[in-house]
């Protein structure tokens, strides 16, 4: 099968890959750094090379409401935002999944403000952990535009239907160029089949969606829900599986690199992954048994696979890329902790957050704050958590 | 509703809360939180339809005898129609008990 490799601005290819998944309905607000997506999308439909609906709104609220009603007809539907533009989605965005609605967003990570930033963190997912929806990390393009497939798979399975977040760092994966595969059209076509809605909004059935739903039975949706996104785990990694087979490129919800006999591993999410590869690549040569730990799969996250990864291990060093305010450290470290809590022989947690509205994160970094926290872990000091390179 | 809202188990809702069966929610009954009730003079009532339409609730329907008559299942004694009946034929009385 012919397989095309293109030098591509991952936004573009981004945007390419939802035109192969033959969306339907797109509706989005440009905000940085993910204006290139839909910016790329609205030409695409404008030159007649995307048959869907381009719907040009005047805000993310609206643009996220629009798509839980295309949603809700049974449209394959995406958007695309950051930042702000996410904070101002965010009361629709706890609709879609609670309405299970597959909308799939491209979710390019940026702080938010104040002060004013648009550069890169996970300060904006952060705030929508607990929204409900599948969320996805990746590290670099072509895992971009390999997970727009994906999410679209998972979304849309009937045993999911749920929306789907692809968090990709602003900037440094958006506007980055990078050779990318694209697989070809009737390939995707395989992967995602034509898609047919149980219980659409119809004429012919009416259904009512996003009742009123009083104390006696908000408990129960609220457990379907939970049950529902806890469930969609079969489906994520069945999903990798076929993409493997069908492309070769295989993902996990948990991914290590020289994990199996190190005694220390740095746990990322997201783009820094592949620099803390090469700085375990330095550590290694220099003697020091470490490792990293890629956590894939944030929502729902994948227990399980975290113990196989980490048991055994002396300590964990999490780097995180957001602060839960008045909290006792990063969300990723928080839930690194709570999964580890009262575990046999959990390895040390140590805590840093670092790379926040995109300060460099180098290999020297990488570096510092494995063996920093190494030094923590040995030293018993692994409560709360170090921002790294602070002034002070 | 096949069953009353406080037996139905999660496993029972449909996906995402989606009620199917349409207009279930003339089963909820809100008239209890009335404290005002609206009583009509028939014989001042022209029969003109602004209570009707000025009800928020669309509780007030035309009667066999071609008057408007609140559901007092579903009244919660606003008083609006009271107030903007155009001959007064209207008027609010406390509910009791």
């Amino acid at each position: 099968m012919a397989r095309e490799r293109r030098g591509i601005e991952v936004s573009l290819a981004v945007a390419e890959a939802v035109g192969q998944a033959d969306c339907d309905v797109i509706a989005a607000y440009p905000i940085t750094p993910q204006t290139h997506i839909v910016e790329h999308l609205s030409e695409m439909v404008a030159e007649g090379h995307l048959d869907a609906e381009f719907i040009p709104v005047e805000s993310e609220h609206s643009a996220m409401s629009v798509c839980c009603g295309a949603a809700a007809v049974g449209a394959r539907t995406f958007t695309s935002t950051s930042s702000q533009g996410l904070a101002l989605m965010a009361e629709i965005f706890f609709i879609a999944s609670a309405m299970r609605l597959p909308v799939v967003m491209a979710l390019a990570n940026r702080s938010l403000s104040a002060p004013l930033a648009i550069w890169n963190d996970h300060t904006d997912t952060m705030m929508v952990r607990d929204g409900g929806w599948i969320h996805v990390f990746v590290e670099n393009g072509q895992e971009a535009y390999d997970h727009v497939f994906w999410a679209f798979r998972v979304a849309e399975d009937p045993e999911v239907r749920l929306p789907v977040a692809i968090n990709i760092d602003g900037f440094i994966l958006t506007h980055m160029i990078e050779p990318i595969e694209f697989e070809d059209d009737e390939l995707i076509r395989r992967y995602i089949p034509e898609y047919r809605m149980e219980k659409a909004l119809h004429p012919d059935n009416p259904v009512s969606m996003g009742c009123f739903g009083m104390p006696e039975i908000y408990t129960e949706t609220q457990m379907a829900r939970e049950k529902a996104l806890v469930d969609s785990y079969a489906t994520c990694v069945k999903g990798w599986e076929e993409w493997a087979a069908l492309t070769g490129r295989r993902y996990n919800p948990i991914e290590t690199y020289r994990a199996d006999d190190a005694e220390y591993c740095i746990v990322t999410m997201g783009s820094l992954g592949e620099t803390a590869m090469a700085a375990v690549d330095e550590l290694r040569e220099h003697g020091e048994k470490v490792g990293v730990i890629k956590i894939r799969l944030w929502r729902p996250f994948p227990f399980a696979d975290l113990y196989r990864a980490v048991d055994g291990k002396e300590a964990l060093i999490v780097l995180d890329r957001a602060i839960s305010f008045g909290g006792p450290g990063g969300p990723v470290a928080l839930e690194v902790r709570s999964a580890m809590y009262r575990r046999p022989h959990a390895p040390a947690v140590v805590n840093y957050v670092a790379g926040l509205a995109s300060r460099d994160v180098r290999v020297e970094d990488f570096k510092a704050i494995i063996l920093g926290g190494k030094a923590k872990a040995a030293a018993g000091d692994t409560a709360g958590f170090t921002l790294y390179g602070v002034r002070e | 509703m096949a069953k009353p809202m406080e037996e139905i188990r999660w496993q029972d809702l449909e996906i995402g809360a989606t009620v199917s069966e349409p207009g279930s929610s003339r089963e909820y009954k809100t008239g209890s939180w009335r404290s005002l009730r609206p009583v009509v003079d028939k014989d001042q009532c022209i029969r003109c339809g602004v209570c009707w339409l000025y009800c928020p609730d669309a509780a007030i329907g035309k009667s066999e005898d071609g008057h408007f008559e609140a559901d007092l299942d579903y009244c919660k004694g606003c008083g609006i129609c009271a107030r903007e009946c155009p001959v007064g034929c209207i008027h609010m009385e406390i509910e009791e008990g």
